[in-house]
């Protein structure tokens, strides 16, 4: 037994489970992305793109749930970024390890792992019902931010965490105030990965079915307002795929989630390499 | 005057980190301030350790639910954590670099797909594949798992992978000249050093893996009863809440709330596990 | 020809947590000379060399005791702009830091810091410290690359511009060559005699050679405090103290 099990032997298995499940890997994405995007494609035109839904969503396009889309992720966004960018500077930059920064980062730690069908009901409870936004493009969006807020705070942190001591130290040895450190020894190197966290997070705010079907709710009707309800690709294909109300149409929305979030992934690595490039 | 400046700018700061213990406290308090009155009407007991789901006879015991969620999560780890492990191995010590540009954007892009895709890939291609090769109705625990495992590969990948990658070289570099293979340098030196890292992944996924909804609200079947393999259908305590919150009402919605109290408990537990995990380094 | 030194330490005592770095150190610089801090690892002189640009309090829950005079002034006075401090007594670090960024932007950094925003000043600030620290031959036809691309030897002497470009009245080097070859060395020592004749020196060697080299004035740490301080020659060959001729001998170090 031992003959089998030596050194060499357990190199070369472990070597071919290994290169196995890299393979596998590639395979899997491969046969997601290939089988939605083969029945998906095909069905994606101008009119899919443009034109509404008509008749509870068998007919037309799905533009509605295109800006749907657009609106509540702009605005989680909007919100999740600062909140998320300063705590992580906060954290990380100004204050001396003490219970406030420890409770903070629990919370943020907690936020992270919160399923989204709880934040759909967080957000339903406090936004829609208490207060009072209804089902709308706002209750949405900042359900949705709160949502991505931790992954803001993590990725930040872990960005400028990456940033060499040496180069605060350099910086504050050249007469530097702490906020002219930050903003110029610091940022410049750690902004790779914050945008990579915002970009990753836009990513989940578009594929979150859950937590926005129970706060933008299901409308059909193109958004006019924040408060506008709407629904999102995520949302409009789960409902048709759900109801089996058109799987045409289905696929087509699944197509273009996924080609959002190849784009997404995209911009991500190439402003990753400019950035990178600019800075070595 | 600089002093001015640098000192608002940290209470600003402060202020905007406030925000997310803010965020957690108001979920908390409106989560359980919701859902507490069913658990006390029903009486904790029963809440959690009824095996009987059935809202119109005012029964709401979710320990099928409860089971669901523990038997999906464990068998999708053991699938994932393994085939996550290889994975960052591979890419951070055996694989070429041209390989490594296909393998990290694929993992990308399964980390990309939303859930409802998933769910409605595995509702075409798994549960097809269960039901014919494994038996049962196909719709299972089996087939959340899959659509789980597939689903946090990319976040145990990633995080394992930082973690091995942080690792000094000069760690390697000791053990290999002290003529261990690399497969062993890995086994006993490297996985070992990174495991703070590591198993901050695998609870990640896990937490994960247990807040999923969507992906596997189409391919578990959803029946209410207690399961008894992976094969046969179930709920879990997210997909409770996905079917149902639809058209709940009354004491019906706060049953939903309440079973939300428990997810959140679960990840409080499994959050302060990780955390003391990451501090024995 | 400066009657009153450029530094005078008076009692300095430097904790760290509660350790004690330093131990009532007295000390007197002057001006213009090349002054080395010699003596073993933890032995001091590396707190030393931070204190006199207060960057020991970069450190979590530091304390120090006692001062240290600027030309008279005591740079622990409370009234004291630490970054205006970090102006007139400039460092140099151990490993050649270059920050992630052109050689231009490295050498306008500390300028840009101070506001001056006018390409042309901020041109001639670069050009004028790389000249002084020997380098601007050498890069002035690719100002705009990254700093990173330069040998270690180019890197630390970037470093040195850097500082330089602030116009400081002292330079510290903490061990500015371990990290170096023989021949990158030598140029650095090289320039430090001929900026000595515009600044203060303060060089904390890596080894005790280059103290020999290079210096015109010696103290020698032990334990956090000064054993024996004196002109290069007499710490170099008539120390009055044992420890002093073990320790330059290479009986220990």
């Amino acid at each position: 037994m031992s003959k089998i099990f030596n050194r060499r032997n357990n190199q070369r298995i472990a070597k071919v489970l290994i290169w196995a499940a890299a393979f596998a890997v590639i395979l899997v994405m491969l046969a997601i992305i290939i089988y939605v995007l083969g029945k998906g494609l095909p069905v994606v035109n101008l009119n899919f793109l443009t034109q509404q839904p008509s008749d509870a969503g068998r007919a037309g396009g799905i533009s509605s749930a295109i800006v749907g889309t657009l609106l509540v992720t702009f605005v989680a966004i909007l919100v999740a970024t600062p909140l998320g960018v300063g705590t992580a500077f906060y954290l990380t930059e100004y204050a001396r390890e003490s219970t406030v920064t420890r409770i903070i980062r629990f919370s943020a730690e907690c936020l992270a792992g919160v399923p989204s069908i709880v934040y759909g009901l967080f957000g339903f409870i406090v936004f829609v019902i208490f207060l009072k936004l209804g089902w709308s493009v706002l209750s949405g969006g900042l359900t949705l931010a709160i949502m991505v807020l931790p992954t803001i705070i993590r990725t930040t942190e872990e960005a400028i965490r990456a940033v060499p001591k040496i180069y605060r130290e350099v910086s504050f040895s050249l007469g530097g105030s702490r906020w002219q450190t930050i903003t110029r020894a610091v940022v410049p190197s750690a902004l790779p990965g914050i945008t990579t966290g915002i970009i990753l997070s836009i990513g989940r705010c578009v594929g979150e079915t859950a937590a926005v079907i129970l706060t933008a709710g299901s409308s059909l009707r193109m958004p006019t307002s924040l408060l506008s309800p709407t629904r999102t690709m995520a949302v409009h294909f789960y409902i048709l795929a759900r109801e089996g109300i058109s799987i045409d149409i289905a696929y087509g929305t699944a197509a273009l989630l996924i080609i959002s979030v190849l784009i997404i992934d995209i911009v991500a690595n190439i402003l990753v390499r400019v950035f990178v490039a600019k800075v070595r | 005057m600089i002093d001015f400046k640098e000192k608002s700018t940290e209470l600003a700061l402060l202020f905007l980190a406030l925000s997310s213990i803010a965020s957690l406290a108001l979920i908390t308090i409106f989560i359980i301030a919701e859902g507490v009155p069913v658990i006390s009407k029903v009486g904790i007991i029963n809440f959690l350790f009824g095996t009987e789901w059935a809202p119109s006879l005012g029964k709401y015991g979710i320990l099928p639910m409860i089971v669901g969620s523990i038997s999906v999560t464990l068998v999708a780890l053991v699938i994932a954590v393994p085939t996550a492990l290889c994975c960052a191995i591979f890419l951070v010590e055996l694989s070429p670099r041209f390989l490594a540009s296909i393998v990290r954007p694929a993992i990308q892009v399964l980390a990309g797909i939303p859930s409802v895709v998933y769910g409605f890939w595995g509702l075409i291609f798994i549960v097809p594949f269960i039901r014919n090769y494994l038996g049962g109705p196909g719709f299972s625990i089996l087939a959340g798992s899959i659509i789980l495992a597939i689903m946090t590969l990319p976040t145990i990948i990633s995080i394992a992978e930082d973690a091995l990658r942080a690792l000094p070289p000069s760690y390697k570099e000791g053990s290999l000249a002290l003529g261990t293979t690399q497969w062993q340098t890995i086994v006993s030196l490297q996985i070992p050093a990174a495991r703070s890292g590591i198993t901050a992944a695998i609870v990640l996924g896990m937490g994960r893996a247990i807040g999923e909804t969507m992906a596997v609200i189409m391919v578990l079947g959803n029946a209410v009863a207690l399961p008894k393999s992976i094969l046969d259908p179930a709920r879990t305590l997210t997909t409770n809440i996905g079917i149902e919150m639809g058209y709940a009402s009354g004491e019906h919605q706060q049953a939903l709330f309440a079973t939300g109290i428990v997810l959140l408990i679960i990840i409080m537990i499994l959050n302060s596990i990780a955390q003391y995990a990451a501090r024995r380094r | 020809m400066a009657s009153q030194p450029k530094f005078e330490v008076k009692q300095l005592s430097v904790y760290f947590r509660h350790e004690a770095a330093l131990q009532k150190v007295d000390l007197t610089i002057p001006s213009n000379t090349i002054y080395s801090l010699i003596g073993p690892a933890m032995g001091g002189r590396t707190t030393m060399l931070r204190s006199l640009n207060r960057m020991t309090e970069l450190v979590p829950k530091t304390r120090v005791e006692g001062e240290i005079l600027l030309d008279g002034k005591n740079i622990y006075a409370a009234d004291v702009s630490v970054p205006a401090l970090r102006r007139r007594v400039g460092m140099v670090f151990e490993l050649p830091t270059p920050l992630p960024m052109t050689i231009f932007d490295n050498v306008a950094y500390g300028a840009r810091l101070t506001g001056i925003k006018s390409t042309s000043t901020i041109h001639q600030i670069v050009e004028e410290a790389l000249t002084m620290a020997v380098l601007w031959d050498e890069v002035k036809d690719r100002l705009h690359t990254p700093a990173g691309r330069l040998s270690g030897g180019q890197q630390q002497r970037l470093c040195i511009a850097r500082v330089l470009a602030l116009k400081p009245e002292v330079i510290l080097l903490d061990q500015p060559c371990s990290g170096l070859d023989p021949i990158s060395t030598a140029k650095i020592e090289d320039s430090l005699i001929t900026l000595k004749e515009q600044f203060t020196i303060v060089i904390a060697p890596h080894n005790v050679q280059q103290a020999g080299r290079i210096s015109d004035r010696v103290a020698f740490f032990l334990s956090g405090k000064v054993v024996e301080e004196g002109s290069v020659t007499h710490i170099f060959t008539s120390p009055n103290d044992q420890r002093t001729a073990d320790y330059v001998t290479g009986r220990f170090g």
